[in-house]
């Protein structure tokens, strides 16, 4: 398996650290009902067979966190983007 | 039919016709008292449901052959070192039961005590040996701090002068060792079938019937089968299947990978891990020596792992044992892993009346095999948890009552 950065290039694993599914986003917590969000928030995975977006950090190299759309059955990497948007540009 | 010396001298000497099948292959009865899905744990559970609790109109349902699944991908070690109560009094449980596992199930189950050595090299990483050894002693469980010395004079070739990580001594217990994976499956499977159980082999579960919150059966590639009491017992796969019961749950699917080497000579006599990195390692009867170390580290089916690990192991070995360089490995593989949010494992019931929940077991599933069997069986029959596993409920991670052996808070891959 081998990730291709957008800034460095196609690199071996070993450059790069796993976070985790992309899709976690933390709750408001003064917003109702946060108690539950947080539960789900911090433990709770869809853990999927199949397409899952996911956070790598390339830190072997350019320091960005990443968001990869890669199957979970066989490895295969469909897509890689800058988590964040690059500044100035849409 | 009762394996014992005089049947095998009697085959022996009758050129060995006289054998039979050790358990027969089952076609799914219309309906059943308890459906166990997964024939690992579920293996064990099974057995117990006849033994302990005289149920005994039982299907235990494996997606592919026996012993396909994590029963056999594991490195077959057994092992109650844990430092936190609810592990500890777990584990040793299991330990118990492994040591009169082949009496009991009349089949030679190979358990092997030949002691597992926790290699450490700093001071600070003694302290933390230290506490885990008093924990365990307090908890009735057998460990030894060993010096340095006394290292040697188990482990003669192991780097002792590494620079960077120097031998300082080792955390042992000497009843810990391995079992043979398969003859654990066969065992139970056997033990199972003389009881009445019937084991379902290539019988895949695609859907749960659930009706006014009550499980009615599961939907197979071999069509619906009754049972007012499911159990699910798959590991590394939990979250596909609990997702058909409509569960969502506190876990993530990781890959590890073993290692077999080529067969040599007797080299290794125990169960050796390195305290500065991961990497452990047994020898097998056959020779070989079988190694692993941490899981790959992200989301994965797919029951292969990738390089990084695999240097990363090589590292660790032969950071230990320089020797090992000319060895050649001779397999590879990867077994799945439900990783828990805290590293512990789950045995509860759902908010489904007849659905229980056996999952989580990170990379230790193996070890709890007989527990895990026992005390499922328990909580199926009486519809409620025994003390024994009344830490590994799935609430706790809601109400905060974690049971984080290695403190890593609810990042799966970290465990």
């Amino acid at each position: 398996m081998r990730i291709k950065c957008p800034y460095c290039g196609e690199r071996d694993l070993g450059e790069f650290t796993y976070l985790g599914a992309a899709n976690l986003k933390r709750p408001d917590p003064a917003a109702a009902g946060a108690e539950d969000a947080f539960f789900d928030y911090v433990y709770i995975r869809d853990n999927p067979a199949g397409p899952l977006a996911e956070l790598w950090y390339h830190g072997g190299g350019c320091r960005s966190w990443l968001r990869v759309l890669r199957d979970t059955r066989n490895h295969e990497i469909e897509s890689v983007e800058l988590a964040k948007p690059e500044a100035g540009k849409p | 039919m009762h394996y014992s010396a005089l049947s095998l001298l009697k085959n022996g000497l009758t050129g060995n016709r006289g054998w039979t099948q050790a358990w027969h292959k089952a076609e799914p009865k219309p309906s059943y008292d308890v459906i166990l899905i997964g024939g690992g744990h579920g293996l064990a559970t099974a057995y117990y449901l006849a033994q302990q609790h005289g149920i005994t109109n039982v299907a235990v349902l494996e997606k592919s052959y026996l012993g396909s699944g994590n029963i056999g991908r594991n490195t077959t070690i057994i092992r109650s070192n844990y430092l936190l109560p609810g592990n500890t009094a777990f584990y040793e449980r299991a330990m118990k039961l492994w040591e009169g596992l082949a009496q009991e199930l009349n089949f030679n189950t190979m358990v092997s005590q030949r002691g597992i050595l926790n290699v450490f090299h700093s001071d600070p990483q003694r302290n933390a040996y230290v506490r885990r050894g008093n924990a365990m002693r307090l908890a009735g469980v057998d460990a030894e701090l060993l010096t340095r010395d006394q290292v040697r004079e188990h482990l003669p070739f192991a780097d002792f002068d590494n620079a960077r990580f120097p031998i300082r001594g080792a955390l042992m217990q000497p009843r810990g060792g391995t079992v043979r994976h398969d003859a654990v499956a066969w065992g139970y499977a056997r033990a199972a079938d003389d009881r009445g159980v019937d084991i379902v082999e290539n019988c895949e579960v695609t859907g749960f019937r659930i009706e006014g919150g009550r499980v009615k059966g599961v939907e197979t590639n071999r069509g619906f089968i009754g049972a007012p009491k499911v159990g699910l017992a798959v590991a590394g796969s939990t979250s596909r299947v609990a997702a058909l019961a409509g569960l969502r749950l506190p876990l993530e699917t990781h890959v590890l990978q073993a290692f077999v080497t080529e067969g040599i000579k007797p080299l290794v006599d125990h169960v050796v891990t390195f305290g500065a990195g991961h990497f452990y390692v047994s020898q097998s009867d056959k020779g070989g020596l079988v190694f692993g170390g941490d899981p790959d580290g992200y989301n994965s089916y797919a029951q292969r792992g990738n390089l990084p690990v695999v240097e990363d192991v090589a590292e660790g070995g032969l950071a230990l044992f320089p020797s090992l360089s000319r060895l050649r490995v001779l397999r590879s593989w990867g077994g799945l892993l439900d990783m828990s949010m805290d590293g512990s494992p789950i045995l509860d019931k759902t908010d489904i009346a007849g659905l229980y929940l056996n999952c989580g077991w990170c990379y230790g599933g193996f070890k709890a095999t007989p527990a895990s069997g026992e005390s499922f069986a328990h909580l199926i029959a009486k519809d409620e948890p025994s003390d024994l596993i009344r830490p590994f409920r799935l609430d706790r991670y809601r109400r905060g009552a974690m049971l984080d052996e290695k403190g890593m808070g609810a990042q799966a891959n970290l465990h």
